[in-house]
């Protein structure tokens, strides 16, 4: 599963729009610079292909490796 | 993807960029690039004058900030006398085909052994969406109201296709950051190209076609298709010349 680094976060939008399981949406809460950030809507459906963190120009979505994520 | 985590030569603080803007894209490629061949530390960053430069404010790897346009004939020094380093210029439209075009196309020619990336949004974006030699034609600029005309401002540079002409660079080509498809098309073009310089093989160039939503007036999302739509069907991307092809 993805993680995202809300305060990197400038609501460009791009993962939302390049995410293959449209599991990515902009949330309503905003991060310390003002800008709204995506939130994952259904984890179940993640299958950790990375788009959404090779189009984020900030670097705010990472990928862990296995192990290194706690949450499957 | 097996697995990503931002670069150690981008610090964990958001870039200087509009939000969309590709040029922080481009700098995490070079970055994800640089550590993943290991010269994180042992490479070093022309810094030109423009949006190009923002990128001062978090790159964590040495670097050098130099006059505008100049960064090719800075580059040509620093790799003539350390040229065990990774060195590289990172150049908008603006600083490369315009004031800096003598140096990119005498340093290309000369094939000096360093990479140069450059970013073309085709605007002037720091100083407030001016006319670029890379505007398309009919694009609205704040110095082209009425859309670029060709009668009195001529056409937009394609700078691959000129670099290419010449004999001496190893590797020219484009790339187009408005899909994951480019964006990873790219990021092995930035890896050859530096992978090509330890090699001592020479000049090499690689285009990243970029947006600037803050001086097209379009959301971020809405740049991606008129890239699509207006910018790559004239700078069509590709590889232009690479040297381990032409050798065969």
């Amino acid at each position: 599963m993805i993680q995202i680094n809300e305060r990197l976060c400038k609501d460009c939008k791009y993962c939302v729009k390049f995410c293959p399981k449209q599991i990515l949406e902009t949330g309503s809460v905003r991060n310390s610079r003002g800008h709204f950030y995506p939130v994952v809507t259904d984890p179940e459906k993640c299958i950790s292909c990375g788009i959404c963190a090779t189009v984020c120009p900030e670097g705010a979505i990472e990928l862990p490796a296995k192990g290194d994520d706690l949450n499957g | 993807m097996a697995e990503y985590k931002r670069s150690s030569l981008i610090a964990s603080a958001p870039s200087g960029y509009c939000p969309g803007c590709l040029h922080s894209l481009a700098t995490r490629l070079i970055s994800d690039v640089l550590d993943e061949l290991g010269q994180a530390q042992n490479s070093l960053n022309v810094i030109s004058v423009g949006c190009s430069a923002l990128n001062i404010k978090y790159w964590g790897g040495d670097f050098l900030s130099v006059a505008h346009g100049r960064a090719p004939a800075a580059a040509t020094g620093i790799k003539r006398v350390n040229p065990e380093r990774l060195v590289f210029a990172y150049q908008g439209d603006g600083d490369l085909a315009a004031i800096g075009l003598a140096e990119i196309m005498s340093a290309a020619n000369r094939g000096e052994n360093f990479t140069v990336i450059f970013a073309n949004n085709q605007t002037y974006g720091m100083t407030g969406g001016q006319m670029a030699p890379t505007t398309l034609e009919g694009q609205v600029t704040t110095t082209t109201v009425n859309g670029r005309d060709p009668s009195t401002t001529g056409y937009p540079l394609k700078m691959c296709e000129l670099i290419s002409t010449l004999k001496a660079p190893a590797y020219v080509a484009r790339f187009a950051l408005n899909s994951p498809k480019g964006i990873n098309q790219a990021r092995a073009g930035i890896k050859k190209a530096f992978q090509l310089q330890m090699q001592g093989k020479g000049f090499t160039f690689v285009e990243l076609l970029t947006n600037c939503p803050t001086n097209w007036h379009l959301s971020p999302l809405k740049t991606l298709e008129y890239m699509d739509t207006n910018t790559i069907p004239y700078f069509t991307p590709g590889i232009y010349k690479d040297c381990e092809v032409d050798a065969e």
